[in-house]
């Protein structure tokens, strides 16, 4: 197992209060990771803490390491916003921009300094099609990607976020506002996708968990309480708590 | 048994003559501002376009000559006078006003805020004669000796350009809070996305946020053209109000307003209508600005 992002003895705090209470944890290339665990458990801190998006938090303080490709993302010498191509993000409500389906794919690599027409072209086709919404909007690229329905759109955020060309993708309970049958569609997504890109998901559906993720971790209370393959994590889970939590007991 | 019945029916009862008194109170408020605007339309109107008909349309509307006292009523030079001061100011303005504006919302540290809204609040509030008082002693002489004398554009300071300059800063404060404000209410959402692409924050800003408030932005520049062009104390008091052709940028120039106000005081007769009917034109110029606010703000709504 080669890990991508390792954490260790991760802490964090909103103002007085401990949010994370030291989370070591190395995450696996090119697996699918689910983080699980009831709200407030700190596990959608603990993803937005890898590509630095806590940063925007006000009063947020972070003790610990996070390595991405062996490099301390909090040291002063990463760039935060290579950090964030490198490790993409899908929020939990779709939130593409408003303008149209095209230039939503195309303003990452525009951001990154692609201009040519040619190329931005090729970028928004391949990721459309690594997203499975090329066959739905090819003809209709010029179309505001608000018309889109709420699952196109999340999964034209995937493709948005593909076109930077990440190794990681974050989703933050990127299936929770969507149907069943958008969920499936993009669970098959991410397991398409995990061949090329390691995804590293929160959510609150163990099904979901146990369904595609390859890994998995169970928090609370801002612990990791125990991170294993998902089968053996569900299966024969080590401790009480997880035990307890898997089987419905509460959370 | 009786007693309570009674008494509730009593309190109900008040209640709906106290809900019907205050019903009417208001409507008759809602009407009062209705009736102003449509007395103010009737009198225009009856009192302006007739003199439009006595003088011709064309010859009103396209005449190049304003000579009261041979009967020549021509107010093109007022409405160009009118739309180069407003455009000037729009230059000016706009620009400032939006940066302002992006600043103030996505930019400014807490701090700097708490004097930076009640400054520009208080722009808001400086009567326009005091604009024009310090247009007068401060950028009148300075657009003479400077631009005037030193860069050799010639004129006297009381110019299109100074009432341009004038009038951008009297609009900034329409177009910084409403484009604030418009800027606060796109969902952080979009900056959110724009900064997991590994965009900078000025990017987020600027290629998200900003065209995600298009619209009210540029409802707050409308409102800020309406002020320019209905602006008339201060644009008196700097841009010369020579009655002819606008010459330049340096040169005087009378707009619609003035020429109203000007002239107002001793006119009578046609020369009196014709100054109506110059209150009718500016009245159309801010109709059609009022109806591009409304259709931008309803574009704005339907996304």
């Amino acid at each position: 197992m080669n890990a991508i992002i390792e954490t260790k003895d991760l802490k964090l705090w909103y103002g007085d209060h401990q949010v994370l209470k030291g989370v070591s944890m190395d995450i696996p290339e090119h697996k699918i990771t689910a983080l699980i665990g009831p709200s407030g458990c700190g596990k959608s801190t603990f993803l937005k803490t890898l590509n630095r998006m806590n940063d925007l938090v006000d009063n947020v303080r972070i003790t610990g390491e996070v390595k991405y490709d062996g490099r301390n993302i909090f040291s002063s010498d990463i760039n935060v916003n290579e950090l964030r191509k490198e490790v993409g993000m899908v929020f939990q409500k779709p939130n593409p921009f408003p303008m149209s389906i095209y230039d939503n794919v195309a303003y990452g690599p525009r951001t990154h300094g692609i201009c040519s027409k040619v190329k931005l072209d090729e970028i928004v086709e391949r990721s459309l099609r690594d997203a499975a919404l090329w066959d739905e909007v090819k003809d209709r690229l010029k179309a505001s990607a608000l018309g889109m329905s709420g699952g196109q759109q999340q999964r034209l955020c995937i493709a948005r976020a593909l076109a930077v060309q990440p190794k990681v993708i974050l989703c933050d309970e990127s299936t929770a506002s969507l149907d069943p049958i958008s969920t499936g569609k993009i669970e098959d997504l991410l397991i398409e996708l995990k061949s090329k890109y390691t995804v590293i998901m929160v959510t609150h559906n163990m099904q979901q968990a146990v369904r595609i993720s390859d890994y998995c971790a169970f928090f609370l209370l801002g612990d990791l309480i125990e991170f294993n393959r998902t089968d053996t994590l569900f299966s024969t889970p080590q401790n009480k708590k997880t035990e307890d939590y898997i089987t419905g007991r509460f959370g | 048994m009786e007693r309570p019945s009674v008494k509730r029916k009593g309190i109900k009862g008040m209640k709906n003559i106290k809900e019907t008194v205050m019903k009417y109170v208001f409507l008759v408020c809602a009407c009062t501002s209705i009736l102003a605007v449509a007395l103010i339309c009737i009198f225009l109107f009856a009192n302006g376009i007739p003199a439009i008909g006595k003088i011709g349309v064309f010859d009103f509307l396209l005449g190049e000559r304003w000579k009261p006292g041979n009967n020549i009523y021509g107010i093109l030079p007022f409405i160009l006078g009118s739309i180069y001061v407003t455009a000037g100011a729009v230059l000016i303005g706009v620009p400032i006003g939006i940066c302002t504006a992006v600043f103030m919302a996505k930019f400014c540290p807490p701090k700097l805020y708490k004097f930076m809204k009640p400054a520009v609040e208080l722009l808001a509030g400086i009567p326009s004669v005091v604009y024009g008082f310090f247009g007068m002693v401060v950028a009148v002489p300075f657009v003479r000796d400077f631009f005037g004398i030193q860069l050799g554009f010639g004129g006297d300071g009381s110019s299109m350009f100074t009432a341009s300059v004038m009038l951008g800063i009297m609009i900034l404060p329409t177009i910084i809070s409403v484009g604030e404000s418009a800027i606060r209410a796109v969902p952080d959402s979009y900056y959110e996305g724009a900064l997991a692409l590994g965009a900078t924050h000025e990017r987020s800003v600027f290629r998200t946020v900003l065209p995600a408030a298009k619209s009210g932005v540029t409802a707050g520049v409308i409102l800020g053209i309406g002020r320019a062009i209905g602006e008339t104390m201060a644009v008196i008091m700097i841009a010369g109000n020579q009655p002819r052709m606008p010459k330049g940028l340096f040169k005087g120039v009378r707009t619609l307003t003035s020429n109203i106000v000007m002239e107002m005081g001793y006119a009578a007769d046609l020369h009196k209508e014709a100054l109506i009917a110059t209150a009718v034109v500016l009245f159309v110029f801010i109709l059609l600005i009022n109806l591009l606010f409304s259709l931008v703000k309803r574009r704005g709504i339907n996304g």
